[in-house]
């Protein structure tokens, strides 16, 4: 359990924006590095208390790693992880590919009722709640991984709400699933973020982007090159890699 | 990792409460003894016909573990038993000299014999005494299983070789061959190999996996085996039950007792003959 | 008839008659084996899962230890245990030497490092696959034991019957310690072994046919068991 979020950082404090707001969170200068290669190459970010923000960028650009970085799931060679006191110890990930426990899919959300603290009296009504914001009445006492792909992914999603997350990191939650699934999911990020929670999305889908996300951090080659609004990063993005990149044409 | 030293705790404090849990039926049992006594007196089923009659006597449990005399002597020098039963008389004349016993009794007799192949290339059968016979054995360099285990049958087959000319042990691996093993055992091997071997009566009775083994030498004085019986020293052995001891060495000496041992055959002959003083 | 013939015959003899001693000699085996078998899996399922998970200086040593200490020789443990349990041993005072108590004990030093070995394989297996998502949801390290051995219990029945065919299997750990007294610490194989040396071969292979039927059923209801509700957790 050496890689508890933050413990392999230096601790640095952002210093409040314009209108005197701390973000949710604050990365500075994150560095990983892998067999000599540099996967995040001092990324640096500051994302607002609140909405949705769309993680972007081309394979390999280190979306997926920064998240995981912010967990701290993998140790960073360099830089420093910031957030929010609001935030902080109600973090959840959720992965493209969820890994769901063999055991029924009310038995996973009671094991995560139970992991994240929640006092034994109040699990059973918060159960319910999970299992009817998943739309899992019919499938709870089903084994979760004999459902399907996008079954299981509104586990996973309202596994990480049992956390009563206020900052939602989601890996490409909707990759590989079909366009009913998709909206089941995106309706519960909304629902996560309606609830005042900052989500974090990674997302290859320009149309979830559009649909979901109030602002666009764009990454390539581990680095930040833009963080604007969504319009701003649709309808004119200033680098000539989110330019090649939302025309299709940057794939690495 | 302090919450996992719970982890860890709370399956040891389980193990003990099962642990506690297999140990009761054995607590309860608090009337009982352990004879050390001899695979030949066991294999040859005496104890299973002798000790319900001494229960139903005395009340008294006695749990019987069989392994050579030498072994047995060690075991209940260490304490681990309440009295003895076996057959080599200078080995437990000096355990009752060394204070772990207090005192040895005769109590029963057969003998010896030699079994081997029923043709007999060394002609044992025909030999005047058991000198002569173990020598014919040697000299043929016929097959020998010896038991080799510091049994009271082991120590007087080593006796008996001393009274030759013949060095057995220099021998072994080639035509003496050393089991290693219980009497039971040693004639398995015997069979398996045409060998000759030396065995008590009893067991050889008792015993049911002849194959061509017949008995080969018999009669000689020498060969006679006497059991004694050694209840073990209090003085020595805090621990030990020595009323219990006491009782069972005095019924197998008492007139009831010698008759038991007396009655118990096996295919009609009788294994042990009560000889107590 | 032959010796197997006959084996045979006077194993369905003894089944037939349900001989008070041989259902005396398979409860006490059973007793004995099963008791140090939970023992062994007290132990031996935390400790496996303990080296699987957490990671500390020397870990590979005691790992590679624990595999060889699957192959114990029963008859050194026997000893081992014999030596302790001696009235002139440090454990004499208890008295528990030829008791069906020390069989569990020796049987359980015996099967401890199978359950322990088995189960840490089955364990990081398992880990592998859930190691990310439970770190990311903050599992304590006693959870995510306890997740683990849960997750991985179907497979864990494998390391168990495993144990407890060593257990059921062994003869010279329960003859030393155990004495092989009548009625009181006689089991399966020890009665083999005396009907052997008592010459009784077809009594002893009637024995030992059973016994090995006995196993056979024991591992064959389990893996029905474990199929059917492993079906059933996770489809």
């Amino acid at each position: 359990m050496a890689d508890r979020p933050g413990s392999s950082v230096i601790p640095f404090a952002p210093t409040p924006g314009a209108g005197g707001e701390l973000p949710a969170l604050a990365l500075q200068g994150l560095v990983i590095e892998r067999g000599g290669k540099r996967l995040l190459d001092g990324l640096t970010a500051r994302l607002p208390r609140s909405g949705i923000t769309a993680v972007m960028g081309p394979n390999g650009a280190g979306k997926s790693l920064a998240l995981r970085a912010i967990m701290g799931l993998i140790p960073v060679n360099s830089g420093a992880v910031w957030m929010h006191p609001s935030v902080a110890g109600a973090v959840a990930l959720v992965f493209q590919r969820p890994v769901l426990l063999r055991r029924s899919v009310r038995a996973n959300l009671a094991h995560a009722l139970k992991v994240f603290g929640v006092p034994r009296r109040e699990r059973p009504q918060r159960l319910t709640e999970l299992i009817r914001l998943g739309g899992l009445t019919n499938l709870a006492d089903r084994p979760a991984r004999a459902l399907s792909g996008g079954e299981q992914q509104r586990v996973a999603m309202v596994r990480a709400f049992a956390a009563q997350p206020r900052l939602l990191l989601l890996d490409e939650p909707t990759a590989s699933l079909d366009p009913q699934h998709t909206g089941a999911i995106e309706w519960l990020i909304r629902t996560a973020a309606e609830g005042g929670a900052k989500v974090i999305l990674v997302t290859h889908d320009n149309g979830q982007a559009h649909r979901l996300a109030d602002d666009v951090l764009f990454l390539h080659h581990g680095r930040a090159l833009e963080h604007t609004s969504r319009s701003r990063f649709f309808d004119r993005p200033v680098s000539a890699e989110a330019r090649a990149y939302l025309a299709g044409d940057l794939l690495l | 990792m302090v919450r996992t030293t719970a982890t860890i705790l709370k399956p040891i404090l389980a193990a003990g409460a099962l642990l506690a849990l297999a140990a009761a039926p054995a607590v309860a049992q608090a009337d009982s003894i352990i004879v050390q006594s001899t695979t030949s007196t066991q294999n040859s089923g005496l104890y299973d016909f002798i000790l319900p009659q001494f229960q139903a006597t005395t009340g008294i449990e006695a749990r019987v573990v069989a392994v050579g005399t030498g072994q047995a002597l060690t075991n209940a020098a260490n304490c681990d038993g309440d009295v003895v039963v076996v057959h080599a008389r200078p080995a437990e004349e000096e355990f009752v000299a060394n204070g772990y016993g207090t005192e040895r009794h005769d109590l029963m007799y057969n003998d010896f014999i030699i079994v081997g192949p029923s043709a007999d290339p060394a002609d044992v059968a025909s030999a005047p005494d058991v000198a002569t016979a173990l020598s014919r054995i040697a000299e043929a360099e016929a097959p020998f299983a010896s038991r080799a285990d510091n049994s009271g049958t082991h120590m007087r087959e080593m006796a008996l070789w001393e009274a030759t000319d013949a060095d057995p042990v220099a021998a072994s691996g080639t035509w003496y061959r050393e089991t290693g093993s219980g009497m039971g055992a040693t004639l398995n091997i015997a069979v398996g190999m045409d060998a000759y071997a030396l065995t008590d009566r009893g067991t050889w009775i008792s015993f049911e996996n002849k194959g061509d083994l017949e008995i080969l030498f018999q009669g000689d004085p020498a060969l006679n085996n006497q059991y004694g019986v050694i209840p073990v020293n209090p003085e020595h052995c805090p621990n030990v039950r020595a009323e219990g001891a006491q009782a069972f060495t005095d019924w197998l000496l008492s007139d009831d007792g010698q008759a038991a041992i007396a009655a118990y055959r096996v295919q009609g002959e009788q294994l042990f003959f009560p000889n107590a003083q | 008839m032959d010796p197997f013939s006959s084996a045979f015959v006077a194993a369905l003899e003894l089944i037939a008659s349900l001989d008070p001693n041989l259902l005396e000699v398979i409860g006490l085996s059973l007793r004995v084996s099963l008791t140090a078998l939970a023992l062994a899996c007290l132990i031996g399922l935390p400790l496996g899962a303990l080296l699987a998970v957490v990671r500390f200086p020397g870990r590979g040593a005691v790992v590679v230890l624990v595999s060889a200490l699957m192959g114990l020789p029963p008859v050194v443990v026997g000893l081992v245990v014999y030596v302790t349990f001696s009235a002139s041993g440090p454990l004499g005072p208890l008295q528990l030497l030829y008791t069906p108590t020390v069989m569990v004990v020796a049987q359980a030093i015996l099967v401890t490092p199978i359950v322990a070995a088995l189960a840490r394989q089955v364990i990081a297996d398992l880990n592998v696959e859930y190691d990310e998502t439970l770190r990311s949801m903050g599992t304590s390290g006693r959870m995510t034991i306890a997740t683990l051995v849960w997750d991985a219990r179907y497979s864990l029945l494998t390391a168990a019957l495993a144990g407890l065919g060593r257990a059921l299997a062994e003869v010279g750990a329960v003859m030393i310690v155990g004495g092989n007294i009548n009625h009181v610490t006689r089991m399966m194989t020890t009665a083999i072994a005396l009907e052997t040396s008592r010459g009784d071969l077809s009594m002893a292979m009637a024995l030992g046919i059973i016994l090995i039927a006995l196993t056979i059923a024991i591992n064959g209801a389990v893996m029905a068991v474990r199929n059917g509700m492993e079906r059933r957790a996770y489809g």
